[in-house]
Protein backbone atom coordinates (compact mmCIF):
# COMPACT_ATOMS: atom_id res chain seq x y z
CA UNK A 1 0.00 0.00 0.00
CA UNK A 2 2.33 2.34 0.73
CA UNK A 3 4.35 1.56 -2.31
CA UNK A 4 1.05 2.36 -4.22
CA UNK A 5 0.37 5.98 -2.69
CA UNK A 6 4.41 6.89 -2.90
CA UNK A 7 4.01 5.79 -6.42
CA UNK A 8 0.64 7.69 -7.00
CA UNK A 9 1.81 11.04 -4.97
CA UNK A 10 4.81 10.68 -7.48
CA UNK A 11 3.28 10.62 -10.86
CA UNK A 12 0.58 13.28 -9.96
CA UNK A 13 3.07 15.65 -8.51
CA UNK A 14 2.49 18.47 -11.00
CA UNK A 15 6.14 19.07 -10.25
CA UNK A 16 6.93 15.70 -12.54
CA UNK A 17 5.15 16.92 -15.47
CA UNK A 18 6.73 20.05 -16.46
CA UNK A 19 10.90 20.61 -17.75
CA UNK A 20 13.50 19.53 -18.85
CA UNK A 21 13.46 16.56 -15.90
CA UNK A 22 10.50 16.48 -16.15
CA UNK A 23 8.51 13.34 -17.29
CA UNK A 24 7.22 14.48 -20.98
CA UNK A 25 10.97 15.42 -21.94
CA UNK A 26 12.28 12.32 -20.49
CA UNK A 27 10.27 10.18 -22.43
CA UNK A 28 10.82 12.11 -25.94
CA UNK A 29 14.53 11.74 -25.23
CA UNK A 30 13.90 7.63 -24.70
CA UNK A 31 11.95 7.98 -28.25
CA UNK A 32 13.88 9.81 -30.14
CA UNK A 33 17.23 8.25 -29.55
CA UNK A 34 15.49 4.59 -29.83
CA UNK A 35 13.74 5.81 -33.31
CA UNK A 36 17.19 7.20 -34.38
CA UNK A 37 18.68 3.81 -33.24
CA UNK A 38 16.56 1.89 -35.43
CA UNK A 39 16.40 3.90 -38.35
CA UNK A 40 20.10 3.30 -38.42
CA UNK A 41 20.25 0.21 -37.71
CA UNK A 42 17.59 -0.77 -40.46
CA UNK A 43 19.55 1.15 -42.96
CA UNK A 44 21.93 -1.59 -42.14
CA UNK A 45 20.30 -4.68 -41.62
CA UNK A 46 17.39 -4.44 -43.79
CA UNK A 47 19.43 -4.13 -47.07
CA UNK A 48 22.06 -6.72 -46.36
CA UNK A 49 19.33 -9.46 -44.93
CA UNK A 50 16.68 -9.00 -47.90
CA UNK A 51 20.23 -9.22 -50.67
CA UNK A 52 20.73 -12.25 -48.32
CA UNK A 53 18.07 -13.76 -48.88
CA UNK A 54 17.39 -13.48 -52.29
CA UNK A 55 20.41 -14.68 -53.09
CA UNK A 56 21.71 -17.34 -50.60
CA UNK A 57 25.00 -15.96 -50.58
CA UNK A 58 26.22 -14.96 -47.39
CA UNK A 59 23.98 -16.73 -45.35
CA UNK A 60 26.26 -18.36 -43.22
CA UNK A 61 28.41 -15.56 -42.87
CA UNK A 62 24.91 -13.05 -41.32
CA UNK A 63 24.22 -16.36 -39.28
CA UNK A 64 27.55 -16.45 -37.09
CA UNK A 65 27.74 -12.39 -37.13
CA UNK A 66 24.32 -12.41 -36.00
CA UNK A 67 24.86 -14.95 -33.19
CA UNK A 68 27.92 -13.34 -32.41
CA UNK A 69 26.02 -9.96 -31.77
CA UNK A 70 22.88 -11.36 -29.45
CA UNK A 71 25.82 -12.61 -27.19
CA UNK A 72 27.07 -9.61 -26.68
CA UNK A 73 25.99 -8.23 -22.97
CA UNK A 74 24.62 -5.08 -23.31
CA UNK A 75 26.17 -3.56 -20.75
CA UNK A 76 29.55 -4.52 -21.92
CA UNK A 77 29.13 -2.83 -25.52
CA UNK A 78 28.28 0.15 -24.09
CA UNK A 79 31.48 -0.32 -21.89
CA UNK A 80 33.64 -0.56 -24.55
CA UNK A 81 32.28 2.19 -26.80
CA UNK A 82 32.27 4.45 -24.20
CA UNK A 83 36.58 5.45 -24.04
CA UNK A 84 35.96 5.28 -27.86
CA UNK A 85 32.83 7.79 -28.22
CA UNK A 86 34.76 10.02 -25.60
CA UNK A 87 37.03 11.08 -28.34
CA UNK A 88 34.76 11.77 -31.00
CA UNK A 89 32.55 14.12 -28.99
CA UNK A 90 33.86 14.43 -24.80
CA UNK A 91 30.19 15.52 -23.64
CA UNK A 92 27.76 13.37 -25.73
CA UNK A 93 30.68 10.91 -26.02
CA UNK A 94 30.18 10.10 -22.14
CA UNK A 95 26.42 9.88 -22.07
CA UNK A 96 24.07 9.51 -25.36
CA UNK A 97 26.82 8.30 -28.09
CA UNK A 98 27.82 4.61 -26.38
CA UNK A 99 24.35 3.91 -25.36
CA UNK A 100 22.99 4.46 -28.96
CA UNK A 101 26.01 2.56 -30.37
CA UNK A 102 24.70 -0.46 -28.64
CA UNK A 103 21.44 0.44 -29.27
CA UNK A 104 22.57 0.00 -32.73
CA UNK A 105 25.10 -3.23 -32.28
CA UNK A 106 22.22 -5.13 -30.57
CA UNK A 107 19.47 -3.95 -32.84
CA UNK A 108 20.92 -5.43 -36.09
CA UNK A 109 21.03 -9.29 -35.21
CA UNK A 110 17.28 -9.86 -35.13
CA UNK A 111 16.45 -7.72 -37.96
CA UNK A 112 19.03 -8.85 -40.33
CA UNK A 113 18.25 -12.55 -39.25
CA UNK A 114 14.60 -12.43 -39.28
CA UNK A 115 15.10 -10.63 -42.86
CA UNK A 116 17.41 -13.19 -44.25
CA UNK A 117 15.12 -15.99 -42.89
CA UNK A 118 11.43 -14.29 -44.17
CA UNK A 119 12.88 -14.17 -47.40
CA UNK A 120 14.96 -17.61 -48.02
CA UNK A 121 11.63 -19.09 -46.90
CA UNK A 122 9.11 -18.27 -49.45
CA UNK A 123 7.82 -20.60 -51.50
CA UNK A 124 10.35 -21.44 -54.93
CA UNK A 125 6.98 -22.15 -56.83
CA UNK A 126 5.76 -18.49 -56.36
CA UNK A 127 9.27 -17.10 -57.08
CA UNK A 128 9.31 -19.20 -60.12
CA UNK A 129 5.61 -17.96 -61.26
CA UNK A 130 6.89 -14.97 -61.20
CA UNK A 131 9.79 -15.88 -63.40
CA UNK A 132 7.64 -17.46 -65.87
CA UNK A 133 5.14 -13.79 -65.98
CA UNK A 134 8.61 -12.26 -66.83
CA UNK A 135 9.37 -10.40 -63.57
CA UNK A 136 12.83 -9.35 -62.95
CA UNK A 137 14.74 -9.85 -59.86
CA UNK A 138 13.71 -6.67 -58.33
CA UNK A 139 10.31 -7.22 -59.42
CA UNK A 140 10.68 -10.66 -57.50
CA UNK A 141 11.90 -9.41 -54.14
CA UNK A 142 9.38 -6.18 -54.23
CA UNK A 143 6.70 -7.84 -55.46
CA UNK A 144 6.45 -11.40 -54.35
CA UNK A 145 9.54 -12.07 -51.60
CA UNK A 146 8.85 -8.87 -49.62
CA UNK A 147 4.96 -9.20 -49.05
CA UNK A 148 5.09 -12.87 -48.36
CA UNK A 149 7.90 -12.61 -45.93
CA UNK A 150 6.63 -9.06 -44.10
CA UNK A 151 5.44 -10.48 -41.15
CA UNK A 152 8.74 -12.19 -40.34
CA UNK A 153 10.67 -9.50 -41.16
CA UNK A 154 8.46 -6.84 -38.87
CA UNK A 155 8.85 -10.21 -36.44
CA UNK A 156 12.83 -8.93 -35.97
CA UNK A 157 11.86 -5.70 -36.48
CA UNK A 158 10.17 -6.17 -33.36
CA UNK A 159 12.24 -7.36 -30.87
CA UNK A 160 14.84 -5.30 -31.90
CA UNK A 161 12.65 -2.31 -31.17
CA UNK A 162 11.97 -3.74 -27.92
CA UNK A 163 15.79 -4.41 -27.21
CA UNK A 164 16.39 -0.56 -27.99
CA UNK A 165 13.75 0.57 -25.41
CA UNK A 166 15.41 -1.71 -22.92
CA UNK A 167 19.02 -1.00 -23.96
CA UNK A 168 18.23 2.60 -23.65
CA UNK A 169 17.39 2.90 -20.15
CA UNK A 170 21.01 1.44 -19.15
CA UNK A 171 22.07 4.72 -20.70
CA UNK A 172 20.88 6.04 -17.34
CA UNK A 173 23.42 4.37 -15.31
CA UNK A 174 26.37 6.43 -17.64
CA UNK A 175 24.89 9.70 -16.73
CA UNK A 176 22.74 9.66 -19.94
CA UNK A 177 18.53 10.87 -19.37
CA UNK A 178 15.73 9.33 -21.22
CA UNK A 179 13.16 6.99 -18.91
CA UNK A 180 16.02 5.26 -17.08
CA UNK A 181 16.68 8.25 -14.98
CA UNK A 182 13.80 7.49 -13.07
CA UNK A 183 14.95 4.08 -11.98
CA UNK A 184 18.60 5.05 -11.70
CA UNK A 185 17.64 8.60 -9.22
CA UNK A 186 15.11 6.62 -7.86
CA UNK A 187 17.46 3.76 -6.51
CA UNK A 188 20.32 6.34 -5.70
CA UNK A 189 17.82 8.53 -3.45
CA UNK A 190 15.74 5.61 -1.88
CA UNK A 191 12.25 7.21 -3.44
CA UNK A 192 10.28 4.32 -4.31
CA UNK A 193 7.75 6.24 -5.73
CA UNK A 194 9.95 7.20 -8.44
CA UNK A 195 11.24 3.96 -8.99
CA UNK A 196 7.72 2.93 -9.90
CA UNK A 197 6.73 5.74 -11.58
CA UNK A 198 9.48 4.80 -13.55
CA UNK A 199 9.18 1.60 -13.64
CA UNK A 200 5.67 2.10 -14.87
CA UNK A 201 6.91 4.25 -17.86
CA UNK A 202 9.32 2.29 -19.02
CA UNK A 203 7.56 -0.88 -18.96
CA UNK A 204 4.27 0.64 -20.26
CA UNK A 205 6.77 1.61 -23.51
CA UNK A 206 8.17 -1.12 -24.13
CA UNK A 207 4.71 -3.28 -23.94
CA UNK A 208 3.26 -0.32 -25.79
CA UNK A 209 6.28 -1.24 -28.78
CA UNK A 210 5.37 -4.71 -28.54
CA UNK A 211 2.17 -4.48 -29.23
CA UNK A 212 2.26 -1.81 -31.68
CA UNK A 213 4.97 -3.75 -34.27
CA UNK A 214 2.43 -6.54 -33.09
CA UNK A 215 -0.64 -4.72 -34.82
CA UNK A 216 1.49 -4.46 -37.70
CA UNK A 217 3.06 -7.70 -38.24
CA UNK A 218 -1.19 -8.54 -37.73
CA UNK A 219 -2.37 -6.87 -40.17
CA UNK A 220 0.83 -7.62 -42.84
CA UNK A 221 -0.28 -11.39 -42.49
CA UNK A 222 -2.23 -12.50 -45.13
CA UNK A 223 -5.68 -13.98 -43.72
CA UNK A 224 -5.57 -16.77 -45.48
CA UNK A 225 -2.53 -18.14 -43.47
CA UNK A 226 -4.52 -18.32 -39.84
CA UNK A 227 -2.30 -19.06 -36.52
CA UNK A 228 -2.67 -21.74 -34.13
CA UNK A 229 -2.69 -19.54 -30.39
CA UNK A 230 -1.89 -23.04 -28.65
CA UNK A 231 1.76 -23.56 -29.80
CA UNK A 232 4.42 -21.81 -30.04
CA UNK A 233 4.79 -18.94 -33.49
CA UNK A 234 7.87 -20.45 -34.96
CA UNK A 235 8.34 -17.17 -36.29
CA UNK A 236 8.15 -14.56 -33.70
CA UNK A 237 11.16 -13.93 -31.82
CA UNK A 238 12.96 -14.98 -30.09
CA UNK A 239 12.47 -17.85 -32.16
CA UNK A 240 12.90 -21.91 -30.77
CA UNK A 241 16.72 -21.62 -31.96
CA UNK A 242 16.76 -24.90 -34.71
CA UNK A 243 19.96 -27.41 -33.51
CA UNK A 244 22.72 -26.36 -35.77
CA UNK A 245 22.24 -22.73 -36.67
CA UNK B 1 45.22 3.47 -22.04
CA UNK B 2 45.68 0.30 -20.02
CA UNK B 3 46.47 0.29 -17.03
CA UNK B 4 48.90 -3.70 -16.56
CA UNK B 5 49.85 -2.77 -13.13
CA UNK B 6 46.03 -2.70 -11.81
CA UNK B 7 45.71 -5.50 -14.24
CA UNK B 8 48.16 -7.66 -12.52
CA UNK B 9 47.39 -6.78 -9.22
CA UNK B 10 43.10 -7.54 -10.00
CA UNK B 11 43.79 -10.91 -11.33
CA UNK B 12 42.17 -12.73 -8.04
CA UNK B 13 39.25 -10.19 -8.21
CA UNK B 14 38.79 -10.65 -11.99
CA UNK B 15 39.06 -14.93 -11.03
CA UNK B 16 36.31 -14.29 -8.31
CA UNK B 17 33.89 -12.25 -10.26
CA UNK B 18 34.04 -14.33 -13.16
CA UNK B 19 32.91 -17.39 -10.61
CA UNK B 20 30.48 -14.99 -9.17
CA UNK B 21 29.07 -14.53 -13.22
CA UNK B 22 28.82 -17.79 -13.51
CA UNK B 23 26.75 -18.95 -10.47
CA UNK B 24 24.13 -16.18 -10.49
CA UNK B 25 23.95 -17.44 -14.32
CA UNK B 26 23.34 -21.13 -13.51
CA UNK B 27 21.40 -20.55 -10.81
CA UNK B 28 18.85 -18.57 -12.71
CA UNK B 29 18.71 -20.87 -15.67
CA UNK B 30 18.41 -23.80 -13.48
CA UNK B 31 15.62 -22.12 -11.54
CA UNK B 32 13.93 -21.25 -14.51
CA UNK B 33 14.24 -24.33 -16.05
CA UNK B 34 12.66 -26.05 -13.68
CA UNK B 35 9.73 -24.02 -13.44
CA UNK B 36 9.45 -23.63 -17.35
CA UNK B 37 9.70 -27.65 -17.09
CA UNK B 38 6.40 -28.10 -15.38
CA UNK B 39 4.62 -25.45 -17.48
CA UNK B 40 5.86 -26.66 -20.61
CA UNK B 41 4.87 -30.21 -19.70
CA UNK B 42 1.19 -28.67 -18.33
CA UNK B 43 1.19 -26.41 -21.73
CA UNK B 44 1.81 -29.73 -23.59
CA UNK B 45 -0.84 -31.57 -22.41
CA UNK B 46 -3.39 -29.27 -21.32
CA UNK B 47 -3.08 -27.21 -25.26
CA UNK B 48 -6.08 -24.34 -23.49
CA UNK B 49 -2.61 -23.09 -20.63
CA UNK B 50 -0.29 -22.32 -23.90
CA UNK B 51 -1.87 -19.11 -24.88
CA UNK B 52 -1.72 -17.42 -21.30
CA UNK B 53 1.32 -18.66 -20.23
CA UNK B 54 2.88 -18.31 -23.36
CA UNK B 55 1.67 -14.86 -23.81
CA UNK B 56 2.67 -13.63 -19.50
CA UNK B 57 6.27 -14.97 -20.12
CA UNK B 58 6.20 -12.61 -23.40
CA UNK B 59 4.72 -9.34 -21.13
CA UNK B 60 7.59 -10.42 -18.44
CA UNK B 61 10.36 -10.97 -20.95
CA UNK B 62 9.37 -7.32 -22.90
CA UNK B 63 9.79 -5.41 -19.60
CA UNK B 64 13.44 -4.00 -19.71
CA UNK B 65 15.71 -5.62 -17.12
CA UNK B 66 16.61 -2.51 -14.92
CA UNK B 67 13.20 -1.58 -14.18
CA UNK B 68 12.29 -5.05 -12.96
CA UNK B 69 16.06 -4.82 -10.67
CA UNK B 70 14.75 -1.69 -9.74
CA UNK B 71 11.23 -2.41 -8.72
CA UNK B 72 12.60 -5.45 -6.67
CA UNK B 73 15.01 -3.33 -4.74
CA UNK B 74 11.75 -2.06 -2.82
CA UNK B 75 10.51 -4.97 -2.18
CA UNK B 76 13.39 -7.79 -1.42
CA UNK B 77 15.84 -5.35 -0.56
CA UNK B 78 19.53 -5.70 -1.23
CA UNK B 79 19.73 -9.55 -1.73
CA UNK B 80 20.31 -12.29 -4.36
CA UNK B 81 16.39 -12.83 -4.44
CA UNK B 82 16.38 -9.24 -6.45
CA UNK B 83 18.92 -10.18 -8.90
CA UNK B 84 17.93 -13.86 -9.55
CA UNK B 85 14.09 -13.52 -10.03
CA UNK B 86 14.37 -11.17 -13.21
CA UNK B 87 17.03 -13.75 -14.65
CA UNK B 88 14.83 -16.72 -13.63
CA UNK B 89 11.39 -14.84 -15.45
CA UNK B 90 13.29 -14.23 -18.92
CA UNK B 91 13.98 -18.08 -19.65
CA UNK B 92 10.80 -18.41 -18.46
CA UNK B 93 9.76 -17.08 -22.44
CA UNK B 94 12.23 -18.79 -24.50
CA UNK B 95 12.52 -22.23 -22.52
CA UNK B 96 8.51 -23.19 -22.43
CA UNK B 97 8.51 -22.20 -26.02
CA UNK B 98 11.63 -24.42 -27.26
CA UNK B 99 10.58 -27.03 -24.64
CA UNK B 100 6.92 -26.90 -26.03
CA UNK B 101 8.02 -26.82 -29.49
CA UNK B 102 10.25 -29.78 -28.69
CA UNK B 103 7.15 -32.04 -27.71
CA UNK B 104 5.51 -30.81 -30.69
CA UNK B 105 8.16 -31.87 -33.29
CA UNK B 106 7.68 -35.34 -32.05
CA UNK B 107 5.79 -37.04 -34.99
CA UNK B 108 2.22 -38.84 -34.66
CA UNK B 109 3.99 -41.81 -35.90
CA UNK B 110 6.05 -42.24 -33.15
CA UNK B 111 3.48 -41.62 -30.39
CA UNK B 112 1.38 -44.39 -31.98
CA UNK B 113 4.52 -46.57 -32.19
CA UNK B 114 5.06 -46.13 -28.58
CA UNK B 115 1.57 -46.81 -27.28
CA UNK B 116 1.26 -49.62 -29.54
CA UNK B 117 4.42 -51.08 -27.26
CA UNK B 118 1.97 -51.09 -24.92
CA UNK B 119 3.77 -47.14 -23.25
CA UNK B 120 1.56 -45.38 -20.43
CA UNK B 121 0.97 -41.70 -21.28
CA UNK B 122 3.97 -41.10 -18.35
CA UNK B 123 5.95 -43.81 -20.23
CA UNK B 124 5.79 -42.55 -23.32
CA UNK B 125 6.64 -38.64 -22.25
CA UNK B 126 9.95 -39.89 -20.41
CA UNK B 127 10.94 -42.37 -23.00
CA UNK B 128 9.77 -41.27 -26.50
CA UNK B 129 8.63 -37.85 -26.17
CA UNK B 130 11.26 -36.42 -23.82
CA UNK B 131 14.31 -37.72 -25.54
CA UNK B 132 12.90 -37.08 -28.95
CA UNK B 133 12.28 -32.95 -27.81
CA UNK B 134 16.36 -32.64 -26.47
CA UNK B 135 17.87 -30.41 -29.26
CA UNK B 136 14.95 -28.17 -29.21
CA UNK B 137 15.76 -28.30 -25.20
CA UNK B 138 19.37 -28.02 -25.77
CA UNK B 139 18.85 -24.84 -28.22
CA UNK B 140 16.81 -23.11 -25.66
CA UNK B 141 19.23 -24.00 -22.81
CA UNK B 142 21.65 -22.26 -25.23
CA UNK B 143 19.53 -18.74 -25.43
CA UNK B 144 18.79 -18.71 -21.88
CA UNK B 145 21.88 -18.83 -20.64
CA UNK B 146 23.69 -16.89 -23.24
CA UNK B 147 21.36 -14.07 -22.53
CA UNK B 148 22.03 -14.13 -18.91
CA UNK B 149 25.19 -14.09 -18.71
CA UNK B 150 24.39 -10.27 -20.43
CA UNK B 151 21.75 -9.64 -17.72
CA UNK B 152 23.96 -10.42 -15.04
CA UNK B 153 26.37 -7.53 -15.77
CA UNK B 154 23.02 -5.30 -15.16
CA UNK B 155 22.67 -6.78 -11.30
CA UNK B 156 25.50 -4.77 -10.55
CA UNK B 157 23.46 -1.63 -10.48
CA UNK B 158 21.56 -3.89 -6.94
CA UNK B 159 24.51 -3.51 -4.78
CA UNK B 160 28.74 -4.07 -5.57
CA UNK B 161 27.63 -7.20 -3.84
CA UNK B 162 26.65 -8.81 -7.07
CA UNK B 163 27.11 -7.93 -11.13
CA UNK B 164 29.41 -10.91 -11.23
CA UNK B 165 32.03 -8.96 -14.35
CA UNK B 166 29.53 -6.26 -15.01
CA UNK B 167 30.67 -4.93 -10.86
CA UNK B 168 33.89 -3.87 -13.01
CA UNK B 169 31.66 -1.82 -15.68
CA UNK B 170 29.99 -0.02 -13.13
CA UNK B 171 33.24 0.53 -10.54
CA UNK B 172 35.17 1.73 -13.82
CA UNK B 173 32.43 4.01 -14.98
CA UNK B 174 32.30 5.83 -11.74
CA UNK B 175 35.94 6.21 -11.30
CA UNK B 176 36.41 7.13 -15.16
CA UNK B 177 38.98 4.12 -15.28
CA UNK B 178 38.72 2.43 -18.46
CA UNK B 179 40.70 -0.11 -17.72
CA UNK B 180 38.46 -1.42 -15.22
CA UNK B 181 35.72 -1.24 -18.01
CA UNK B 182 37.51 -3.73 -20.05
CA UNK B 183 38.62 -5.52 -17.56
CA UNK B 184 35.05 -6.21 -17.08
CA UNK B 185 33.22 -6.27 -20.65
CA UNK B 186 36.24 -8.14 -22.84
CA UNK B 187 35.59 -10.87 -20.06
CA UNK B 188 31.54 -10.62 -19.78
CA UNK B 189 31.50 -11.17 -24.16
CA UNK B 190 33.97 -13.66 -23.81
CA UNK B 191 32.45 -15.65 -21.24
CA UNK B 192 29.28 -15.19 -23.52
CA UNK B 193 30.78 -16.61 -26.46
CA UNK B 194 32.75 -19.77 -24.94
CA UNK B 195 29.57 -20.80 -23.54
CA UNK B 196 27.73 -20.59 -26.37
CA UNK B 197 30.26 -22.30 -28.28
CA UNK B 198 29.96 -24.94 -25.24
CA UNK B 199 26.24 -25.33 -26.28
CA UNK B 200 26.82 -25.72 -29.59
CA UNK B 201 28.96 -28.64 -29.10
CA UNK B 202 26.63 -29.97 -26.85
CA UNK B 203 23.58 -29.70 -29.15
CA UNK B 204 26.21 -31.81 -31.92
CA UNK B 205 26.49 -34.47 -29.35
CA UNK B 206 22.46 -34.93 -28.92
CA UNK B 207 22.21 -34.58 -32.53
CA UNK B 208 24.57 -36.72 -34.10
CA UNK B 209 22.20 -37.28 -37.16
CA UNK B 210 22.40 -33.38 -38.35
CA UNK B 211 26.15 -33.25 -38.43
CA UNK B 212 26.43 -36.78 -40.00
CA UNK B 213 24.00 -35.19 -42.70
CA UNK B 214 25.64 -31.82 -43.49
CA UNK B 215 29.04 -34.11 -43.81
CA UNK B 216 26.89 -36.41 -46.37
CA UNK B 217 25.63 -33.16 -47.87
CA UNK B 218 29.39 -31.44 -48.24
CA UNK B 219 30.44 -34.91 -49.69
Amino acid sequence: VNLVTATVAWLTNPAQWAGQFGIPNRLLEHVVIATISLAIALLIALPAGLAIGHTGRGAAIAAGLANLGRSLPSLAVIAIAIPITVHVDPVLGGTALPTLVAMVVLAIPPILVNAYTGIAEVDRDLIEAGRGMGMRERQILAGIELPVALPVVLGGIRSAAVQIVATATLGAIFGWGGLGRFLVDGIAQRDDGQVFGGVLLVGGLAIATEFAIGLLQRLARSPGLAEDATRPAVEIAPRPAIPGM
Amino acid sequence: MIDWAWLAGHVDAIAYRTGQHLYLTALGVGIGFAISFVLALAAARYRILYPPISALAGILYTIPSLAIFAALISITGFTVVTAEVPLVMYTLVILVRNIVAGLDGVSDDVLEAANGMGHTRRQRLWRVELPLAVPLIVAGLRLATVSTIGLVTITGTISDAFGGLGYFILDGYHRTFPTEMYAGALPSILLALAVDLLFVRLQRRVTPWAHARALEAAA
